[in-house]
């Protein structure tokens, strides 16, 4: 208690309050005891006065913002410093700028075509940015891989950010920790409106705050064991997924189905405004056509719950299950810039908390977590009693952090369960043994166990595909391998020439591959990419038993040549007419498994010529043919 | 004890409920479906898009320009749309043009699988000269659009010369009353149909199933839904798409021909550069003389006779006025007025610089 000389106020004690080393209206008594001690006031508002020295600029602001808030500043009413207003106002304009970054890089992750010169198709954005400037992303994947994947180094950056400023990431940058500030502030608990107990309570640091440290400590082990699964809940990864694969979507079906009423009407004006509306909408945000997710609807679920949560815990997610907080978390025990408090001016009026993002504790009487907050400012611009103050090179006298808080066995515990969860996993029959046939993995893509200890299921690949071709899996590849991509050749092939998702792939779990690498270049001696071979089911093929020509199939193949041949020769019909047919035919050695022949097979359920992953280049297990020839070679 | 409700109160509620009972039944009534099973079937006439320019007697309705390797393809284009009577017999001022080029593949223009980029431009320029309020060119291709749009260089080098290049979008296609003997009912691309003058610039190349494809196959491009179907039946789907459209123009792009392995192609090998562009009214005509670069026969291609059968236009393209410009290496050239019964088929293929080996005919 030595800390804390003065009397305390509000109990009512008569006398002056002796000043710390502030200004002497900080001894300013609580509004009840206003009128006993008038000529007090008047001088605490003099100086107040003296000391802000407002502008006709700050007084109109001023203004502006009570007639806004509707009362004035509560307690002893001190200003908050001006550099600490303005950077909250910074931090929100830098918040909204990095949402509508992430959302413009998210929405240009396709291509659009145009009039570049030579045939290289190439994105003009670094459209990952990022997640390239992920540490935990780069953490899990230096851990797994033991290396540092081209641009990941990026990371480092935001490693230093967090050095100098702290979890600046969190509160300033952060798109879906953005989202989730916004949710927070859209839909407050309904008990306790804006500023109730709830709020506050809710607000306050609780031990739950740990449990992302612990899933830190597990992904991290997980990732040493060889499975980047912990990009299922990197805030990134989650943002890039929900709205790429759930959202977009989404609101593309919405605003179709709205404007087909208007094209539906037959009235020409409003057909033309509909589509005057569409073209906009395609030229901007959508895509030109409507694209489907494998089983999305689980990704949407999840971040509609997240979302939710908001409701009763502002910063839910944040606060208790992000692991990339949690990285920054720990990175930021070293941090220049912190808070330092004042207890002994505190008046307990919990006004900190009412907005506080991270709930690190910023009221007096406690420590600060300086690895929970997220450096948003609300608590400075809050306190009216001139307690909180950040600064560089604080004092850590009132610092302390939630490892200190945390139990060591249950993160031994929790990491060792990151151990088990792998070799649980792999033994199921997903990887070596009876694996699913249709498990096509995008072209450039790693053998499957490097896969795993590279992909962070970020869906950009899914995101890019431009004929809506890969998807997020479900069970395919069993559960460690959620939501990594698979080809589903019947929603969409693999366009032959495009090499966008090995582009977009942040830790290499899809290598960058040149158009000639995945066409394969007989004058240069390269070998095409495959990644699986094509079958016919004769029983379903037109040709093959519905004596009707057909092979479409053999029209979309694209290699050269092409893998598709056909047999000519007149079968007969029911009436024992002969009809000329072509039979299509697969070979094997040339098949690259692009799976355009069963996207435009024209027996729509279950196509008659299907594309199954064996055969794929990256294996060298799921092969067919004893042969080191390869025919795509001269 | 609350007073009772007064009589008016009493009735005014009485009036609200029977009220919304009254509302209700007119909405059931309204809205009453009586189930049943039939397939739905919209009426409604056939629709037909004919977009050819009454005939003021242009010096001929049918020509070819040859070049050699050095000729520009434009050049070739120019020539070709002169003989016929220039640009101004089809396009009048502020028309709305749509220029529809073969762009169904993600090939290189090396490849042949697209119509020359060239070619379109060229078109595109002629239309804009003869006083086109807007040109538009576009198509629903086979592959990814945009990857096709961009890599066939069709996007660049029209845009450059002042198109507005539309790329193909879901919500712009709209189903159709085609009435054909296999199309019936199918989602047309509108930016096609919506247009003044509609011209036709498909390539020359093999096809697999229908041996030869160009002008009148060119209008899978106008149709969006399951295309994969129409195979099963491609020259009747081929005819009855020509039956649909009936282009101003046909501007055929035998530049750079694909022999083998068509319709995409992907082998430069299979390809061969013939420096020919056909310009005609007559899009069966086209067809019936264009089959021959890859030396097919008009006979041996039954959507051809079915266009004749038709009335879409004629197999006998030398009853079309037909005239020949052949562009010699220097630039300078011959006309030549041919007479029906001097020019033939198989005689101009042969005369065709390059000296072709013709394909083994099925």
């Amino acid at each position: 208690m030595s800390d804390h000389p003065s009397p305390i106020p509000w109990l009512g004690v008569v006398g002056v309050v002796p000043a710390l080393d502030a200004p002497p209206v900080l001894a300013t008594p609580s509004p009840a005891s206003d009128s006993a001690r008038p000529e007090v006031v008047k001088s605490a508002a003099a100086t107040v006065e003296v000391a802000a020295a407002p502008s006709p600029l700050d007084r109109a602001r001023g203004w502006v913002r009570a007639k806004l808030k509707g009362k004035k500043r509560p307690g002893s009413g001190i200003p908050a410093r001006k550099i600490i207003v303005w950077l909250r106002d910074a931090r929100r304009v830098s918040q909204a700028g990095f949402l509508g970054l992430f959302l413009f890089l998210l929405v240009r992750t396709e291509f659009r075509g145009g009039f570049a010169e030579g045939s290289n198709v190439r994105l003009p954005y670094p459209v990952e940015a990022f997640l390239l400037a992920d540490p935990f992303v780069s953490l899990m994947t230096v851990l797994s891989t033991h290396t540092v994947y081209r641009a990941l180094w990026w990371s480092l950056g935001l490693v230093a950010l967090t050095l100098v400023f702290g979890r600046v990431f969190c509160g300033w940058i952060c798109p879906f920790g953005t989202l989730h500030h916004l949710f927070a502030w859209l839909m407050p608990n309904p008990r306790g409106a804006t500023t109730g107990g709830r709020r506050v309570r809710a607000n306050m640091t609780w031990p739950y705050q740990h449990v992302k440290y612990y899933l830190l400590g597990a992904f991290l082990v997980a990732a040493l064991c060889g499975s980047a699964i912990g990009g299922l809940l990197d805030p990134i990864c989650i943002a890039v997924r929900a709205v790429g694969l759930g959202v977009l979507p989404a609101v593309s079906y919405i605003s179709g189905r709205g404007l087909d009423a208007l094209t539906h009407t037959n009235v020409h004006a409003l057909q033309q405004g509909g589509d005057a509306v569409r073209d906009t909408l395609v030229a901007t945000v959508l895509q030109p056509r409507q694209y489907f997710f494998h089983q999305t609807w689980v990704i949407s679920a999840l971040l509609f719950v997240v979302l939710l949560a908001n409701r009763w815990i502002p910063r839910f997610w944040c606060r208790a299950l992000c692991p990339l907080g949690a990285t920054l978390g720990v990175i930021s025990r070293h941090a220049i810039v912190g808070m330092e408090k004042d207890h002994s001016k505190c008046t307990d009026c919990n006004l900190c908390l009412v907005d506080c993002q991270g709930a690190d504790s910023p009221q007096g009487g406690v420590k600060h977590r300086q690895d929970e907050c997220h450096m948003c400012l609300n608590c400075e611009v809050a306190c009216p009693e001139d307690v909180i103050k950040f600064r560089w090179f604080p004092n850590r006298r009132s610092e302390t952090f939630a490892q200190d808080a945390m139990d060591r066995r249950k993160v031994l515990v929790t990491s060792l369960a990151g151990a088990a969860v792998i070799p649980m996993a792999r033994t199921s029959d997903t990887i070596d043994a009876n694996y699913y046939d249709r498990l096509i993995r995008p072209p450039g893509a790693v053998e499957e166990r490097s896969f795993m200890e590279r992909c962070i299921r970020c869906a950009e690949c899914m995101k890019v595909c431009p004929n809506n071709a890969l998807h997020p899996a479900f069970l395919e590849s069993g559960v460690e391998g959620l939501w990594t991509p698979i080809l589903i050749p019947r929603i969409g092939y693999c366009e032959p020439s495009c090499v966008l998702c090995g582009q977009v792939c942040p830790t290499g779990a899809i290598q960058k591959i040149t158009e000639d690498q995945k066409l394969g270049n007989p004058a240069r001696r390269v070998e095409a990419i495959k990644i699986g071979t094509a079958f016919y089911d004769h029983g379903r093929c037109l040709p093959w038993s519905m004596a009707t020509p057909c092979i479409v199939c053999e029209e979309f193949c694209p290699t050269s040549p092409k893998a598709i041949w056909v047999e000519e020769l007149d079968v007969p019909d029911r009436d024992n007419h002969p009809v000329h047919v072509q039979r299509p035919h697969v070979d094997p050695r040339l098949c690259i498994g692009c799976g355009a022949c069963e996207k435009v097979c024209p027996v729509q359920d279950r196509p008659a010529v299907y594309v199954t992953s064996v055969g794929e280049s990256r294996s060298r297990t799921n092969v067919i043919l004893l042969e080191t020839e390869n025919y795509n070679r001269s | 004890m609350d007073p009772r409700p007064d009589r008016r109160e009493i009735l005014l509620r009485g009036a609200k409920a029977l009220g919304v009972l009254a509302g209700a039944s007119a909405l059931a009534k309204l809205t009453y479906d009586r189930g049943g099973w039939s397939a739905h079937r919209a009426d409604g006439a056939r629709e037909v898009r004919d977009y050819r320019v009454a005939d003021h007697g242009g010096p001929s309705d049918f020509s070819v320009a040859r070049g050699t390797d050095l000729t520009a393809p434009a050049e070739l284009v120019r020539q070709a749309v002169d003989a016929l009577g220039g640009m101004r017999r089809f396009i009048s001022r502020n028309d709305v043009v749509v220029v529809k080029p073969n762009i169904g593949w993600d090939r290189t223009p090396l490849q042949a699988a697209n119509t020359n980029p060239d070619v379109v431009a060229e078109v595109v320029r002629l239309a804009l000269d003869a006083g086109a309020r807007r040109v538009v060119v576009t198509d629903a291709s086979c592959n990814d659009p945009g990857r096709c749009f961009t890599r066939s260089r069709i996007w660049a080098k029209a845009h450059a010369v002042g198109a507005d290049v539309v790329l193909p979008a879901e919500h712009r296609f709209r189903t159709m009353r085609l009435r054909g003997e296999v199309l019936d009912e199918w989602p047309v691309y509108r930016t096609l149909i919506e247009a003044d003058k509609v011209i036709n610039v498909p390539v020359a190349k093999h096809h697999n199933l229908a041996k030869y494809t160009a002008a009148m196959k060119n209008w899978y491009g106008s149709l969006g839904g399951r295309r994969n179907r129409l195979h099963q039946s491609i020259d009747l789907s081929v005819a009855d798409l020509a039956t649909f459209m009936r282009p101003t123009l046909t501007v055929l792009d035998g530049v750079r021909v694909l022999l083998r392995n068509g319709p995409q192609g992907g082998n430069i090998d299979d390809t061969r550069r013939m420096n020919v562009v056909v310009a005609s009214t007559d899009q069966v005509a086209v067809d019936a003389f264009g089959c021959t670069l890859i030396g097919q026969r008009p006979e041996n291609l039954a959507y051809l006779a079915m266009g004749q059968a038709r009335g879409i236009g004629t197999m006998q393209w030398n009853s079309l006025r037909p005239r020949e410009i052949d562009l010699n290496a220097r630039g300078a050239h011959s006309y030549r007025i041919v007479t029906p019964e001097g020019w033939d088929a198989t005689a101009l293929a042969r005369a065709v610089h390059s000296p072709l080996v013709l394909p083994e005919l099925a």
